[in-house]
């Protein structure tokens, strides 16, 4: 029973990056990386993820967004905040309307720093996730043959 | 053991009791006021004629084809003079409203009546004049037993009705009175076996459709009412020209519908084409269609009634009578592609149609189109197909307008955009209508296997119509899933669980919808015994002998289909239920379920609209194409007809 | 006895092999844009994963519509493989896809409910082909029973060539593949998220895809009937068939769903019709 991590789907948001972290992220489904080796898929859907991959910071426009998607998706779930962004806020920490990193409104489980941050590193998050992932689903199915 | 004389006797007695019951409540029903009355006596009516027509029933198992003769020698006169004061009243109307066209049909077809009865005067008596077997038995219970559920529905619903149009005048005790006279002209037609009998009746039916689409007495209601009663004379006047034509040519002993038809195609087919166009127009195929769209103006028991379960049922019950007569005949093939023509046009415009009595009424034409395939085709397995389209086709789309009917009144509207969710808000007949809907084109309900026997039939037809008619049937079975399909969605996309404003219903239409529910669903798995018992023995009656139907495995098949729609909800319902609900998905701005959050912070709910795909299937167009066809097919039929029947 | 042990053998084998012909599918496609691919099994793990997930849903209709979606398409392959009526199984197939459709008008999402009109049209452009080629092998075999169909000697190509086209190409429909991925498809779209699927989530989806792992199978079931007389030259065309289909799904952008459904409906009337009506002549 370890298909969980066999199969991670992953929902890509854009908060507010400046698009750098987004051409990674998108470097990496190319035939150079090709995360579809791993079965990695990148759903567009929060019903169909498991993995949920922000690029950016908060700003106070997609706050509720950030929220409504992670509320979203099915258990079990993780997070995964790619670049300086997500993690602080970078280089935007100080503008008028960014809140912080990823980490103000949410469980984060993965940071990927870097800006911006390198296709290795974010495969390199994204397997790390799949570990966590993989401990959540344990620690579900625990709680549903307690319950 | 009863002997069979006595049987023969019980028989016509009974027979002659439907025909003739019904005008008993509706006499009392013209004069009664007082509504609690009223309802006893429908109730008490539309009981004794439903419980008479399922003894029938009972009887014809396993009996041949009976002929009567009534001994009442002036009969005959008594019909003329109530033809000609039902001609005459027509004409005062007619007048009335200046619709001179009409006043000339019935004036023509008087005058082709008069001169048939006056040729056939003296062989009146050669020819029995009821006839009854499984087939007109299985009517006699779909007009008694569904019409009568639909009389008592209409006693709650009229009251609404009243209700809800204030500005028009109460004239409910004639409303009833006209559906009892009609349900005895309807008995009448499908226990005729002598054809002017059976054209009194016509007639009669005719005039009842006019008088109930003209109950609202609006300036619309009262012109469809006369395109309804001109597109009928137009098709009956072809009636007498069918009796003129046996008389002159094959004597009046072939006046009676048994002794036609065992004459053989020789003489019987130009007969039979001539009431094939009567049907046609009573059926409301292609061109004649309109008027029964014109007729939703009705109130909706009426639309049930007369114009979906019965009376059109009267024009294909004509011509399958006659099937055998169109056995193989390019003259059949040619009202089978007028009724195959029909179901394809008027199929695609449905899916045009938002209003929900719209959509009904072209998928009742629709249907009536195969009903008209399959009897022109001709073959034992088109005439199976048939017989339970019509049965299917009576129960499934009277459920579906009654409950149209009951959600019209409660949420004030018959569009389908306006019954997004209902199965929330009134869950009980929103799954009435969805089985209604799913029994009109699903696999294991009846309508589909009609269907699947309909291929089956047209696969063996004289080539190459009958593989035209496949291909015809193949489109059109594909829009008929469309429709249909998008509908049920419509019902189902419920927004949230709301309080059930069902509660205001009646219980005089509980009583209609939930027996007609039952029936949907028993009438599916009684298929094998209908067939076993009722239609195959009247096969073997019309054609002999028969090659094997569809087989019974098959038969088996679907009903287990049934079952498993049935149970694997119910059984699968605690694994599958989600355990957390989740707001739906819209781009991650949703501000609560269902309302979104837009520019400018702006707020706004979801609004789901269907296909209609107007550009595609626009309805003025495809009726003047499809109305261009089927006159250029009756062209052909008529050609055909005056050439002697040698195409 | 033969055609319940086939019955029965597709029931365990349909998703085996719907895996192996979907990974495979995957791998080629990965291979045409000069990626690696996943494993041969991801198909599998992807649904063992659906499973695993939490059970969550906008409300309780979906779920169950959606499992009678997968219980009628098994039943669909039952009466195929079974050797029953193929117009049977035909409407048994539509049953499965009404499901399918309603389960994704009742979860009232906009996306779905778009997908949803798109997939009654995808069924409309397809059903008439269907029962076309299934009035075809009738006319060519004498018979609707696919176990007759299935003793059939010879190749009903021959006979049906116009009807054999038609079916290639609306193959394209039923296997949710580029140009005609309308309704959803394996790749999310922006207008439409996955269309039909989109509120579908961990059990329930894996339901969709496995009801499409069956569909899969009983498609290529329907092209090994136009070469039944030769099983070698039918496992042949198969291949063929799918790495046209794979081949389409690379090299063709979506078409809007007008010009797909004129497109199906012309195909069938010319092709299907006339080979029909043309057979019957003969
Ligand atoms: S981390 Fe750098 S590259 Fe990434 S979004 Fe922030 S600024 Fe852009």
């Amino acid at each position: 029973m370890v298909y969980l991590s066999k199969s991670p789907w992953i929902l890509h948001y854009d908060a507010s990056s400046c698009n750098g972290c987004d051409i990674e992220i998108l470097a990496c489904l190319t035939p150079r990386y090709d995360v579809e080796r791993f079965g990695i898929l990148n759903t567009g859907n929060p019903k169909h993820a498991d993995i949920l991959v922000i690029t950016g910071g908060v700003n106070e426009q997609n706050r509720s967004v950030i929220q409504n998607l992670y509320d979203q998706m099915p258990n079990p779930k993780v997070v995964v905040g790619v670049g300086v962004c997500a993690c602080t806020g970078g280089v935007f920490k100080e503008c008028y309307n960014i809140a912080g990193g990823v980490g103000e409104i949410l469980p984060v489980d993965v940071w990927v720093p870097g800006c911006a941050a390198r296709p290795e590193q974010i495969i390199d998050g994204i397997v790390k996730a799949l570990g966590i992932l993989e401990q959540k689903r344990a620690e579900m199915s625990r709680a549903e043959a307690g319950a | 053991m009863i002997d069979a004389k006595l049987i023969t006797v019980m028989y016509v007695e009974l027979l002659l009791f439907l025909i003739l019951f019904p005008l008993i409540p509706a006499l009392i029903l013209t004069v009664l006021r007082n509504e609690n009355l009223r309802a006893i006596v429908v109730t008490a009516g539309a009981g004794i004629s439903a419980l008479g027509s399922i003894l029938l029933l009972a009887f014809s198992v396993g009996q041949n084809q009976l002929f009567f003769t009534v001994p009442a020698p002036d009969i005959a006169l008594v019909m003329l003079v109530l033809e000609i004061l039902i001609a005459g009243y027509l004409v005062i109307v007619s007048a009335k409203a200046k619709q001179f066209l009409v006043i000339g049909f019935v004036l023509l077809q008087l005058l082709l009546i008069g001169g048939a009865e006056y040729l056939g005067l003296e062989g009146h008596s050669k020819v029995p004049d009821l006839l009854t077997d499984e087939f007109s038995a299985i009517m006699a219970v779909i007009i008694g037993v569904i019409g009568g559920l639909i009389c008592i529905y209409a006693l709650g619903y009229m009251r609404e009705y009243q209700e809800h149009h204030k500005d028009l005048p109460d004239n409910r005790p004639k409303f009833f009175a006209v559906l009892f006279l009609f349900l005895s002209a309807m008995f009448g037609v499908v226990f005729s076996n002598n054809l002017i009998w059976m054209y009194f009746f016509w007639e009669v039916t005719t005039l009842c459709s006019y008088l109930l689409i003209r109950y609202p007495e609006t300036e619309e209601a009262i012109n469809n009412a006369f395109r309804a009663l001109l597109y009928n004379l137009i098709g009956g006047a072809c009636f007498p020209i069918a009796i003129i034509y046996i008389l002159v040519n094959g004597g009046s002993e072939n006046l009676g519908i048994g002794s036609l038809i065992a004459a053989g195609p020789a003489i019987a087919l130009i007969p039979a084409s001539l009431i094939a166009i009567a049907g046609c127009a009573k059926s409301a195929q292609l061109p004649f269609s309109s008027w029964l769209v014109g007729a939703m103006v009705a109130p909706t028991p009426v639309s049930a009634l007369l114009h979906s379960s019965t009376m059109v049922k009267a024009g294909v019950y004509a011509i399958a009578r006659f099937a055998p007569v169109f056995d193989g005949q390019v003259l059949g093939m040619v009202i089978a592609l007028i009724g195959g023509v029909t179901f394809l046009v008027t199929s695609c415009i449905a899916i045009s149609q938002s209003n929900a009595k719209k959509v009904l009424a072209y998928s009742t034409i629709a249907n009536l189109g195969l009903i008209v395939a399959c009897a022109g085709v001709g073959t034992p397995e088109a005439l199976w197909a048939a017989i339970f389209l019509i049965i299917f086709h009576a129960i499934s789309k009277s459920l579906l307008f009654l409950s149209v009917g009951t959600v019209e009144h409660r949420i004030g509207s018959r569009d389908i955009e306006d019954m997004t969710g209902l199965a929330a808000p009134m869950p009980k007949v929103g799954l009435m209508m969805l089985i209604g809907i799913a029994g009109m084109f699903l696999a294991p309900f009846g309508m589909l296997i009609s269907k699947w026997a309909s291929i089956h039939a047209f696969s063996q037809a004289l080539p190459p119509f009958g593989m035209i008619l496949i291909v015809i049937l193949a489109y059109g079975s594909a829009v008929t899933v469309f429709f249909w399909a998008k509908w049920m969605g419509k019902l189902l996309e419920v927004r949230k669980w709301e309080e059930s404003i069902e509660f205001k219903i009646s219980k005089a239409e509980w009583a209609a919808l939930i027996p007609l529910t039952a029936l949907t669903i028993i009438a599916c798995f009684g298929i094998a015994p209908i067939s076993t018992y009722l239609i195959e023995p009247f096969l073997v009656t019309m054609y002999g002998k028969i090659s094997d139907l569809i087989p019974a495995s098959n038969l088996m098949i679907m009903v287990l289909m049934l079952a498993l729609i049935v149970v694997l909800p119910v059984l699968m319902m605690k694994i599958l239920i989600p355990r957390r609900s989740l707001r739906r998905y819209m781009g991650g701005v949703t501000v609560k379920d269902g309302v979104m959050e837009g520019s400018l912070g702006m707020k706004r709910e979801i609004a789901l609209s269907n296909l209609y795909l107007e550009d595609l299937f626009p309805e003025a167009g495809l009726s003047k194409y499809g109305s261009v066809i089927t006159i250029v097919l009756f062209c052909v039929l008529l050609l055909g007809l005056i050439s002697g029947g040698v195409l | 006895m033969i055609t319940i042990l086939t019955a029965v053998a597709f029931l365990i084998f349909a998703p085996v092999i719907g895996v192996l012909v979907s990974g495979v599918d995957r791998i080629i496609t990965a291979r045409m844009q000069g990626r690696v691919g996943p494993p041969v099994l991801q198909p599998f793990l992807d649904i063992a994963k659906l499973f695993e997930k939490e059970k969550v849903g906008v409300w309780q209709a979906p779920a169950v519509l959606i499992f009678l979606h997968l219980a009628f398409m098994v039943v669909t392959g039952l009466i195929f493989f079974g050797g029953g009526d193929l117009l049977l199984a035909i409407f048994a197939l539509t049953l499965s896809e009404v499901f399918l459709v309603l389960a994704a008008y009742s979860t009232r999402s906009p996306y779905a409910h778009v997908g949803a009109g798109r997939e009654l049209i995808q069924l409309i452009a397809v059903e008439p082909v269907i029962i076309i080629a299934a009035v075809g092998f009738y006319m060519v075999t004498g018979s609707f029973a696919a176990s007759d169909i299935m003793n059939y000697s010879g190749l009903p190509v021959i006979l049906l060539p116009g009807i054999f086209i038609s079916v290639v190409c609306i193959l394209t429909f039923k296997l949710r593949k580029s140009p005609f991925d309308l309704s959803t498809s394996h790749h999310a779209h922006q207008e439409l998220v996955k269309g039909v699927m989109t509120e579908f989530s961990g059990s329930t989806l894996g339901m969709v895809e496995l009801a499409h792992l069956y569909e899969t199978v009983i498609l290529l079931g329907i092209i090994y009937l136009f070469f039944v007389g030769n099983p070698l030259l039918a496992i042949l065309a198969i291949i063929v068939v799918y790495m046209l289909e794979i081949l389409a799904d690379n090299s063709t952008s979506r078409v809007k769903w007008l010009p797909a459904l004129r497109g199906a409906w012309l195909i069938t009337l010319i092709l299907g019709g006339g080979n029909i009506i043309a057979l019957s002549l003969l």
